[in-house]
């Protein structure tokens, strides 16, 4: 005698797939049908050229040194801010973590990211020109004595990029550093650790996969600079970054198929910064961050 | 904590606090700069503008036709919005309530979107919507919003249902309801805050999504910020002081519905939104 088959129905419901399940699903499709299915359609298109074999556009791509050197110049750009918002994020955010009104800063700090790159582009325009209440300041103090020129070159996309990637980077370590129970820095103190010691054995350890990640998300927003490397910087030369490059082959241009190869490129380049961070994560301890039993 | 009272110690506390003091001085400057120069009559060479005046805002008003502008800029905020909400929510309840094989690639693909930045992925996706005719109009621009912004509830929303307890719902069914009527009048009431917040914080992002829109507008679908973009390239064929009675417009839109948004998250929850 055979056992009672059981209904399709059950034994997908013990596995998790029931009516309510279902409801995931325009999302998921919403998603492959806008997001994945325009990152193939992108590699199929790059590999099509208007003219020449499969991979012209790449090997255009990389002997124009007007196209490649935008690798180079974006890098030079995102890598220095996004250390340099790090360096300057993590002693601050362990100097606000013990703050009992952290709310007013944290305010304060989401204003640049709210308002967007576009904005601070446009305030920057004003404030740092030779006329601006920067340079005004500067001069009046005596520091200087001819207005520094901090718009249309490297200097102008760098300050923006700094304005709109610390409140980023800063927030991101953060809310890291407060998931760190606080029993363990004291079992250290009580033990008789030092500022520098609690900070260098313990905490760093603990925070440094958090970090990871925080210079990963703060590079990739970094490096995609567009709109203040147009407006502050000098498109056409020292800040011509990858993402210009891109957008004049897809909307200058019409080349569909460069501007999916150029931006295939932007994306592998930030994939392997990206791979090469985590990969060095993977050596770094990884367990518990919270004090007490279990 | 025992307090450090060496020299040495007080000045690095000291330096910490100078950065963060010397980055806020700057970064209101900036603000201020922008918002006294669009009420300047002539601002040229000086400390302070010449005299004050208002005009700026009108004529930003009708030079930039800022009623069209703005009107755009919040049907395609709330489509998105309501757009978002729809698909993105029983999609967080689907994933905080059941375990099912491949449910991992599943959120790894609803967390690709938020780590991608737009630019890398907006022009693939321009190209595939200027091929389907879609962009250009309103419908593409909401279409290219909603790839961020549904991801971006679906994550807000998953730790917010996990929290509420499964008796109620079971107590729900007990009492007969069918799925409709559990989430009509069980689940929506008691999920209202995450919803809100998760909504007022991709509104504020959209209104700020310069890249997508910019991307995928055409002249009769620009949104605040895709305008402003367009007038502070052509700077020159406009007075400065006009663009940045724009800006402003823009700022105070931007920050009244982040003030909003503040009294129902906490800031940090607008930047840590890809933690695990």
């Amino acid at each position: 005698m055979s056992a009672p088959t059981i209904p399709l129905s059950q034994r997908l419901a013990a596995r998790g797939l029931d009516g309510l399940t279902l409801l995931v699903l325009p999302a998921v499709l919403f998603l492959l049908l806008l997001f994945i299915y325009p990152f193939f359609y992108g590699l199929f298109l790059s590999f099509n050229p208007k003219a020449g074999g499969t991979f012209a556009n790449y090997s255009r791509f990389f002997s124009d040194s007007f196209l490649y050197g935008t690798i180079a110049t974006t890098l030079w750009l995102a890598l220095p801010v996004t250390v340099l918002t790090l360096v300057m994020a993590v002693p601050i955010a362990f100097r606000v973590r013990l703050m009992k009104h952290q709310r007013l800063l944290t305010t304060i700090l989401v204003i640049p990211i709210t308002l967007g790159t576009v904005l601070v582009a446009q305030g920057l325009l004003n404030y740092l020109g030779p006329q601006g209440w920067f340079n005004r300041t500067l001069l009046t103090l005596g520091l200087i004595s001819t207005p520094v020129k901090l718009l249309h070159n490297y200097w102008g996309v760098m300050i923006s990029l700094v304005i709109t990637g610390f409140p980023f980077t800063f927030l991101l370590t953060l809310s890291y550093l407060s998931g760190v129970d606080p029993a363990l820095e004291q079992a250290g103190a009580t033990l008789g650790a030092g500022p520098w010691q609690r900070f260098k054995h313990i905490l760093l350890p603990l925070l440094l996969p958090g970090l990871a990640i925080t210079f990963c998300l703060s590079f990739v927003q970094a490096f995609s600079v567009f709109p203040s490397a147009v407006l502050l910087g000098a498109p056409a030369g020292p800040t011509r970054v990858i993402s210009i490059a891109a957008y004049q082959a897809a909307f200058e241009e019409y080349d569909y198929s460069m501007a999916s190869a150029v931006a295939m490129i932007m994306g592998l380049v930030q994939l392997a910064i990206v791979v090469a961070v985590l990969a060095a994560r993977g050596l770094l301890y990884r367990g518990p961050a919270g004090g007490g039993k279990g | 904590m025992v307090k450090d009272n060496r020299l040495s110690a007080k000045l690095w506390a000291f330096a910490n606090w100078a950065v963060i003091g010397f980055f806020i001085l700057n970064l209101f400057g900036m603000i201020a700069t922008v918002v006294t120069s669009s009420f300047a009559t002539r601002w040229l060479g000086t400390w302070f503008p010449a005299g004050w005046t208002t005009r700026w805002y009108s004529s930003a008003w009708n030079e930039f036709q800022l009623y069209e502008v703005l009107s755009v800029t919040f049907q395609i905020v709330f489509l998105v919005v309501f757009i978002s909400g729809l698909i993105g929510v029983p999609a967080a309840y689907a994933l905080a309530r059941r375990d099912f094989p491949g449910k991992k690639l599943v959120m790894l693909l609803f967390l690709l979107p938020l780590l991608v930045p737009p630019i890398t992925f907006g022009i693939p996706l321009a190209t595939v919507l200027y091929r389907a005719g879609l962009a250009g109009g309103m419908s593409g621009v909401v279409l290219a919003n909603l790839v961020p912004t549904v991801p971006f509830v679906i994550l807000v929303m998953i730790p917010f249902i996990e929290q509420i307890d499964t008796k109620i719902e079971a107590a729900a069914r007990v009492f007969g309801a069918n799925t409709f009527k559990l989430f009509i009048y069980v689940l929506l009431p008691l999920l209202m805050p995450g919803i809100l917040a998760a909504l007022l914080l991709v509104l504020v992002r959209t209104i700020a999504m310069f890249e997508l829109t910019f991307l995928t507008a055409g002249p009769t679908s620009q949104t605040l910020v895709v305008a402003l973009y367009y007038a502070v390239f052509a700077a020159g064929v406009r007075a400065v002081q006009s663009i940045d009675a724009m800006a402003v417009i823009y700022m105070v839109t931007t920050l009244i519905w982040l003030l909003i948004a503040l009294r129902f998250v906490n800031p940090t929850q607008i930047v840590a939104r890809a933690k695990k």
